[in-house]
């Protein structure tokens, strides 16, 4: 059963990442991963909102299935790498450094609203 | 052909969805076998982030060279399975939560975390360079 909503809820979050990121960089345009960031600090924000989480269908689903899902670590340093590796260290460091504080602050901003 | 594109995103997002399942179902299961108590250093979130940063380099790094591309495989492993697998949304949550009591452990994760998944990148690309 846990299993189960952890997939549940991963199986939206994961999809919905592609498309949020799939969209917002047609928008941006540019190479500056804005997708990968906005998705970050969404799901920070919102795992912010539940956490620390009684219910526990909520917390597997919605906390570790969906927002775990829907946002991504690996995607992120990926880039970063890709992005100093093409010289960009610039846009590579304000991601990380950006990242790091969004994703935090945001984090942050749904505790002090709860 | 005006229809190819939308049954083709309809097949993309159910292999990530797919993948996204089974990556977070791993990521649950770790944090399971590697329980953490309040107050420490969140060790299961963060060699699950580390495991998934080293296999992305990797799989980055062998779909680059992949003759014919596998851009199918690249949506479940590497944003289905890889993505779903990693979380950032619960490294923020657990620094916060560290933020007040333990300043120190918490600075030491979320820059220890960024140190070591851009090293991990590094190291699985670099691998399977030097392999193939």
């Amino acid at each position: 059963m846990n299993l189960l909503l952890v997939a549940a809820g991963a199986a939206i979050g994961a999809p919905l990442r592609y498309l949020v990121d799939r969209w917002i960089t047609r928008w941006a345009g540019g190479s500056f991963p804005w997708g990968i960031l906005l998705v970050n600090v969404l799901g920070s924000f919102v795992l912010g909102l539940l956490a620390p989480q009684p219910d526990r269908v909520v917390s597997l689903l919605i906390g570790i299935g969906f927002c775990g899902a829907f946002t991504t670590y690996s995607t992120f340093a990926a880039v970063t790498v890709a992005l100093a590796e093409s010289g960009r260290l610039r846009a590579a460091t304000a991601n990380a450094f950006l990242s790091l504080t969004l994703c935090l602050a945001a984090a942050l901003l749904a505790q002090s609203i709860t | 052909m005006p229809d190819a594109e939308p049954s083709r995103l309809v097949v993309v997002l159910a292999v990530i969805a797919a993948g996204g399942a089974i990556g977070a179902v791993a990521r649950y299961g770790l944090a399971h076998a590697m329980p953490h108590q309040a107050g420490t250093f969140p060790w299961a979130t963060f060699a699950t982030n580390v495991l998934g940063c080293l296999l992305m380099g990797a799989l980055l790094a062998w779909l680059h060279r992949a003759r014919p591309a596998r851009p199918l495989l690249a949506a479940f492993a590497g944003t289905g399975v890889l993505g779903g697998f990693t979380t950032f949304s619960t490294y923020a949550v657990e620094t916060r939560g560290l933020l007040a009591d333990h300043p120190v452990t918490a600075l030491l994760y979320l820059f220890g975390t960024l140190a070591a998944a851009l090293l991990a990148v590094i190291l699985g690309s670099s691998a399977v360079r030097v392999a193939r």
